[in-house]
C-alpha cells in the first residue's frame, strides 16, 4: 500500500521517467567512453558544469540553459587542447576541468548570494526536479540516443579500431567530436539526477557491468541500459523508503550490480 | 596488366625528420609484393601514406587511376593492419560484428548492415573456414584464429588489393604457413594483388613474385627472379644474404 502511494506522487513519477531517459543515454554514451579509455571526460566535464552553473546563477540565469553551451563549448576545448596543444587527453581534461571548479569557485566567493543553490548540485537531488527540466531531460537524452543509433556503425567502428575505421572512409575526427559533445550534454542532464561529483559514475559503472556480461557489442548497450534503468528505478525507491541521499543511493545500487556482474563473471563462466 | 597504386616521388617527413625519400614504384592487378627493409627503414608510414592515414609530404599517389584525394571506393582495397597485441581484450565484438566493419566504405548515413549484407559475411567466414567462429567473441579466439577474421573483414568487400602489415608476426609458424598458403590461393584464384610488409626475408621468395625493398629510400622494387640474378643487388646485400632472401624463390 505504502509503495502505491509512493508511486503516486507526482514528484516520484517526474524523476522515475526524467530519470530513466538520462540514465539509459548515459549507459549507451558511457560504453563507447569506456571502451575509448576516454571515462574521465565524464568527469572533468561535470567539473565544468559546476562552473557554468555558478555563472549562470551570478548571471540570473537558468542553469540548464548556461551549462549546456557552456559544457559542449568546454568539451571542444578539451578536443584542441589535446591536438592543438601537444597535451594527452587525460591531461587536457585535468586542465579544463580544473578551470571550471575554479571558476566556480571563484564565482560563489564573489557573489555570495548563491552558496546554497550552487552546492545543491554538487550532490544533485532528482526528487526535486522541476517540469521543464523533465520535459529537457526527455528530449535532450531522445536526441543523444537518436544521434547514437544513426552514426551507431561509425561509433562502433571508430571505437573499436580507429585506424581501420579511417580505412574505410569513417570520419574518425567527427566521430570523435560527436562523442564529446553528446557527452557535454549528457553530463549536464545527469548533474539533477546525482550532482557534479557522481556524474562520472552514471557513465562508467552501467558499461563496466555490461562489458562483464555480454557477449557481443548489442547486447553490452542492452544490458548497460537495463542495468542503468533498473538502477535508478531501485535507487529512488530505496532513497524514498530508508530516507538516503537519491544521486548517491542510485550509484550505490549501479556499484552492486557491477559487483554482483564481476561476482557472476568470475564465479560461473 | 591494370595499374592499382602508382607512388610517384613520394616523399614523407614528421616533423623534420625524412621517413621516405624519393619512392616510386607501381603495384598491378595480380602482383604478389614482398615489401621488406630493416626496422624503421618506413615499411608501415609507406602503407600508411598509401591508405591515407598519414599526409604525403612530397610526390604523388594514384589509386585506380585517381589522384589519392579524390579517390573514394576504399571497398577496393583490404586492409590488413599489425593490430593482434593491441587489440582491446575487453572489447564485447563478435567475429560476426567484426567482419562487418569491413563492409562499411560507400554507405550513406545512416550505415545500416543490412541481411544482404550479413549474407556477404556469412559467405566470407565460410570461404576461410571459420563460419563455426561467428557468434564468438573476438578476445576469445586464438592468435591463428584472429588473424583470419581480420582476414575476412579485409575480403568481405570483395576488394581488388590486399595490403597486410607484418600479417605473420604473432603466428607459430604451422599457422603462419596456412596463412600464406591462403592468401596465395586468393592471389592466384580470385586476382587478388597482394602488398605485404613481412620482417621474413628468407620466406617471403616462397610466395611472392616482386619483391620491394625500403630503407628510407627505394632500394630495389622488381620481379623476385631479377633480384635473384641482380648483381647490384648482391653488392648491396651480399651474396650470401641474397641467397637468403632467394633460396625459396622458384
Amino acid at each position: 500500500m505504502e509503495f502505491i502511494n509512493f508511486l503516486q506522487y507526482s514528484f516520484i513519477q517526474k524523476a522515475f521517467f526524467a530519470g530513466a531517459f538520462v540514465a539509459i543515454t548515459c549507459s549507451a554514451l558511457g560504453l563507447f567512453l569506456v571502451l575509448k579509455k576516454m571515462s574521465l571526460i565524464g568527469d572533468g566535464l561535470s567539473h565544468v558544469s559546476f562552473g557554468a552553473i555558478a555563472l549562470a546563477l551570478f548571471l540570473g540565469f537558468y542553469p540548464f540553459y548556461m551549462a549546456i553551451p557552456v559544457v559542449m563549448l568546454a568539451s571542444l576545448l578539451i578536443l584542441k587542447i589535446s591536438e592543438k596543444a601537444k597535451v594527452y587527453g587525460d591531461a587536457a581534461i585535468g586542465i579544463v576541468s580544473a578551470i571550471g571548479i575554479a571558476g566556480g569557485v571563484i564565482l560563489a566567493s564573489v557573489s555570495k548570494g548563491f552558496n546554497v543553490d550552487l552546492f545543491s548540485y554538487l550532490f544533485g537531488n532528482i526528487l526535486a526536479i522541476s517540469n521543464i527540466e523533465v520535459i529537457l531531460s526527455v528530449i535532450l537524452s531522445l536526441i543523444v540516443l537518436l544521434i547514437i543509433y544513426f552514426f551507431y556503425w561509425d561509433l562502433f567502428s571508430a571505437t573499436f579500431d580507429e585506424e581501420y575505421a579511417k580505412t574505410t572512409g569513417v570520419k574518425t575526427n567527427s566521430i570523435n567530436t560527436i562523442i564529446t559533445l553528446l557527452t557535454a550534454v549528457t553530463v549536464v542532464l545527469s548533474v539533477k539526477m546525482v550532482g557534479v561529483m557522481l556524474v562520472s559514475a552514471l557513465l562508467i559503472l552501467p558499461a563496466a557491468t555490461a562489458l562483464q556480461l555480454s557477449s557481443s557489442f548489442k547486447k553490452a548497450i542492452l544490458i548497460g541500459g537495463l542495468t542503468a534503468l533498473i538502477s535508478v528505478l531501485f535507487g529512488i525507491s530505496f532513497s524514498f523508503f530508508l530516507d538516503l541521499p537519491t544521486g548517491a543511493t542510485i550509484v550505490m545500487v549501479n556499484a552492486l550490480f557491477f559487483a554482483l556482474a564481476v561476482f557472476y563473471k568470475k564465479t560461473f563462466t | 596488366m591494370p595499374t592499382i597504386i602508382t607512388i610517384k616521388n613520394l616523399s614523407f617527413n614528421y616533423g623534420q625528420t625524412e621517413i621516405l625519400k624519393d619512392i616510386s614504384f607501381a603495384v598491378e592487378s595480380g602482383d604478389f609484393i614482398g615489401l621488406a627493409g630493416p626496422n624503421g627503414a618506413g615499411k608501415t608510414t609507406l602503407i600508411k601514406v598509401i591508405l591515407g592515414l598519414l599526409p604525403i609530404t612530397k610526390g604523388e599517389i594514384e589509386l585506380f587511376d585517381k589522384q589519392q584525394k579524390n579517390f573514394s571506393d576504399w571497398s577496393k582495397i583490404g586492409y590488413l593492419p599489425q593490430k593482434l597485441a593491441t587489440i582491446n581484450s575487453l572489447f564485447p565484438a563478435t567475429v560476426n560484428e567484426v567482419v562487418a566493419l569491413g563492409l562499411l566504405s560507400g554507405k550513406t548515413l545512416p550505415k545500416r548492415i543490412t541481411k544482404n549484407d550479413q549474407k556477404k559475411v556469412g559467405a566470407i567466414l565460410e570461404e576461410l573456414g571459420i563460419s563455426d567462429l561467428k557468434k564468438r567473441m573476438l578476445s576469445e579466439l586464438s592468435g591463428g584464429q584472429q588473424q583470419k577474421v581480420f582476414l575476412a573483414r579485409a575480403l568481405v568487400s570483395s576488394p581488388e588489393i590486399l595490403i597486410f602489415d607484418e600479417p605473420s608476426t604473432a603466428l607459430d609458424p604451422e599457422s603462419r604457413e596456412s596463412f600464406f598458403k591462403l592468401i596465395k590461393k586468393l592471389n592466384e584464384k580470385k586476382g587478388i594483388a597482394i602488398l605485404l610488409i613481412t620482417h621474413d626475408t628468407s620466406y617471403i621468395g616462397k610466395y611472392a613474385n616482386k619483391f620491394l625493398y625500403v630503407d628510407k629510400e627505394l632500394i630495389y622494387f622488381g620481379k623476385f627472379s631479377d633480384f635473384c640474378r641482380s648483381a647490384k643487388m648482391n653488392s648491396y646485400f651480399g651474396k650470401y644474404e641474397q641467397h637468403i632472401i632467394c633460396h625459396q624463390h622458384n
